[in-house]
């Protein structure tokens, strides 16, 4: 009877501690997916903004060119 | 003890997910998250809501692993103390060598993670944090100098610095000030606390103000760090993270600071061990109200900004 209380006392601990760190590294991976997804949205607009500035200076120079 | 019996206690080891929560003391963390997030939020420059939300939680790790650090490197101590006995270290739960590698582990992580999150400043500042309280505060001033609180509050006082470098990705007035500000509250706010901790630190031997120079002289000396105090915090109000209500605010918080700092040193030993160092825990406690009020006012600010009645515009 006793022995069964040690041991399950034991086990709780550390089944607590497991389903904690398994917990925690759960939610790390969800939120290093996260990241990445933030980060890569924000630099893909940064490049499609850049990539359209680029258009339209290259448009406003033949357009100026066509006119001289 | 028999042949048979079988040894029950919970050995180093067994330690459950809890302890391990405790060894980064959660206490000091909310402070860290509170003061970071502010500094964050107060920057002129948004930041994405998931990327302030990973900053803050990694700022709050890495302030959390270096309290883990100061568990195993004042062990001895803390098991001195009435205060820091049930610690998980001083209790069993954790051993000394296991505390150290995670800390150490944690604060790598720490500051790798904030810098990939937010920036390389941030991170930079993160990792002078973590030094700064191990290093130079843990393992040199604490027991070798009376001065250890006021220098070694330089530690506690960076967090919102870093998170207005996540946002910015530098330094500037603004964040130098609200440094300052945790910097100079710092010593009057331990000292007040090492009024009723008395024995504490003289048995576990470590230099606090108290034992060094007396009990007189520290409660000059919080009166003294109190009126030094008060024109930052003021000064503060006349700057971008400051405005009306944080003046206001600020001014009223300064008055009951430097009446309670008055009070503590008007006062002799014999009126407060009479009372049970009414006065002393009173403004202990109101030190931490002082504080958290302050970081309060300056997001009241910013919030009142979005809609064009913030600050001194």
């Amino acid at each position: 009877m006793s022995l069964n209380q040690v041991e399950h006392e034991l086990h709780s601990r550390r089944k607590n501690r497991n389903v904690g760190l398994g917990l925690v590294l759960g939610a790390f991976v969800l939120l290093v997916m996260g990241m990445t997804y933030v980060k890569l949205t924000a630099q893909n607009a940064e490049m499609a903004a850049q990539r359209a500035a680029e258009q339209a200076a290259a448009e406003a120079s033949v357009q100026s060119g066509a006119s001289d | 003890m028999s042949d048979t019996s079988i040894n029950t206690r919970v050995s180093e080891g067994d330690a459950s997910f809890g302890d391990y929560f405790a060894l980064l003391k959660p206490r000091v963390m909310s402070l860290v998250v509170f003061t970071a997030l502010v500094g964050l939020l107060a920057a002129p420059q948004p930041v994405h809501p998931l990327l302030a939300f990973a900053s803050v939680l990694f700022i709050a790790i890495g302030g959390g692993a270096s309290g883990a650090l100061n568990m195993w490197w004042d062990a001895d101590i803390d098991r001195i103390m009435s205060r820091t006995q049930s610690r998980p270290i001083p209790a069993g739960k954790i051993a000394e060598q296991e505390a150290f590698a995670f800390g150490a582990f944690l604060s790598v992580f720490a500051v790798v993670m904030l810098g990939l999150a937010s920036n390389w400043v941030a991170a930079g500042l993160l990792a002078f944090t973590i030094f700064f309280y191990v290093v130079v505060y843990s393992m040199w001033l604490k027991r070798s100098t009376p001065q250890n609180i006021v220098i070694g509050g330089a530690a506690g006082a960076l967090p919102p610095m870093i998170g207005w470098a996540v946002a910015t990705g530098g330094v500037s007035v603004e964040s130098v000030l609200m440094f300052t500000l945790i910097f100079m509250w710092t010593p009057p706010h331990f000292w007040a606390l090492a009024l009723f901790m008395k024995s504490d630190y003289r048995d576990a031997g470590v230099p606090m103000l108290t034992v060094t120079h007396g009990r007189k002289a520290t409660r000059r000396h919080i009166l003294i760090y109190t009126i030094l105090l008060a024109p930052i915090a003021i000064g503060a109000g006349f700057t971008a993270i400051g405005g009306p209500v944080y003046l206001a605010t600020s001014i009223l918080l300064n008055l009951g600071f430097l009446k309670g700092a008055y009070n503590i040193w008007q006062r002799d030993e014999a009126e407060a061990e009479a009372d049970d160092y009414k006065v002393e825990k009173s403004v202990f406690k109101f030190s931490l109200l002082y504080l958290f009020a302050h970081f309060v006012a300056i997001l009241v600010e910013k919030f009142l900004a979005v809609y064009g009645m913030g600050g001194w515009a």
